[in-house]
């Protein structure tokens, strides 16, 4: 299961991003995880909060947006969404030169903090999702 | 006050990046590297030593890394060979990372390699996310998987560069649909070359060999469709996200 290792990555890199900031706790950290990125979300939310245990991260969320996988057809321009397995054929043309648009991210976006010293206001619903 | 910090980061930015070190390091001293992805038993190993075997009498100098979870067996199998042959024991860890490497190479990797073969952990999930610094990564199935092995692991032999189907000696007695599996094959990776391989009767030898040394300071001449997206916007330094980058909200 290398979602463990992710974990950690994300962990290690979230904590080395935050050095020189304010202190403050961190609440969420966000993720794009594509489709087609060879990752499975449980497993890495199950894997987050055991790497954030003993960091600063201790207790924080994390929020996953996942991209579905799209492909677009070189020659003829067509877009489609590959679905998993992925189809990498143009449906249109039955071109095989197709580039993906979407669908293999594994991007940390951004991290929600509350900062020490004030009291958080509650979060709205929008930036929770 | 709750504050977001744009980060922006690729969550394997660190492995990435050691990755195109070594690489670059590589290229420079000549070697390339191949990395051969599959699952438990497919025969990775065997395919390795005659691949290996045949080199050293062609007069390649080649050398292999081999990871398991545990023993050694496999580095004394791959000697037998006679080109150097180093384990890699992952402790338990089901895939290989960069900077695994790194430790394994300095001090070891004989000078004036041409090709050096990393055999990954037996797994075709995890080690298919992580780049090895390699220039030719290559899938392997055996005939006894079931003809639909790509579809199931569409990471692992999406991104392959060659993919190698492993005793196929075996194929009758096993009822493989060769035309299926090149179907699935090309579904997920259009205009991957695969090859049938056996090292009981010699089909497909020296095809490993002659593609890493095809590569050999090239680019490959495969280029994956899922290896093939713009990367999103990213920040290369760990601090470039004070440029302005955070918001308040209260």
């Amino acid at each position: 299961m290398h979602e463990m290792s992710l974990a950690v990555a994300v962990v290690e890199q979230v904590d080395g991003a935050l050095r020189d900031e304010p202190p403050g706790t961190v609440e969420t950290v966000r993720l794009q995880v594509g489709e087609l990125a060879g990752v499975v979300p449980d497993a890495l939310h199950f894997s987050f909060t055991l790497a954030c245990e003993g960091t600063v991260l201790e207790g924080a969320a994390l929020h996953i947006d996942t991209v579905p996988g799209r492909a677009r057809c070189t020659p003829c321009g067509a877009e489609w969404a590959t679905g998993m397995p992925p189809r990498l054929h143009c449906p249109d043309c039955r071109s095989t030169a197709a580039a993906l648009v979407a669908g293999r991210e594994l991007q940390i976006v951004s991290v929600h903090r509350a900062d020490h010293g004030t009291v958080p206001a509650p979060t709205p619903a929008s930036e929770e999702n | 006050m709750c504050r977001v910090v744009d980060l922006q980061q690729a969550v394997l930015a660190e492995n990435d990046r050691r990755a195109l070190t070594l690489r670059t390091e590589l290229a420079a001293r000549g070697t390339t590297a191949v990395n051969l992805l599959s699952s438990p038993g497919s025969g990775k190993t065997a395919l390795l030593e005659a691949e290996l075997t045949l080199a050293r009498s062609r007069g390649v100098p080649v050398a292999a890394l081999t990871a398991d979870l545990a023993t050694e067996n496999d580095a004394r199998r791959l000697g037998r060979s006679g080109a150097p042959v180093k384990q890699i024991l992952t402790d338990g860890l089901c895939h290989l990372e960069a900077e695994m490497l790194r430790g394994h190479l300095d001090g070891w990797l004989p000078d004036g390699t041409r090709v050096l073969f990393v055999e990954n952990v037996g797994n075709l999930v995890c080690p298919a996310t992580y780049d090895l610094g390699e220039t030719l990564r290559v899938a392997l199935c055996s005939v006894t998987e079931g003809e639909d092995k790509p579809l199931k692991y569409p990471t692992a032999f999406g991104l392959a560069h060659l993919v190698l189907v492993t005793k196929s000696d075996l194929a009758d007695a096993v009822g493989f649909d060769e035309s299926a599996f090149r179907a699935h094959v090309q579904q997920i990776n259009p205009g991957v070359e695969t090859v049938l391989t056996s090292t009981r009767t010699g089909e497909g030898a020296g095809v490993l060999l002659e593609h890493a040394l095809a590569a050999h300071g090239n680019a490959p001449a495969h280029r994956p469709v899922m290896a093939r997206q713009a990367p999103p916007r990213e920040h290369h330094h760990t601090h470039s996200h004070h440029d302005g980058a955070v918001h308040s909200h209260s």
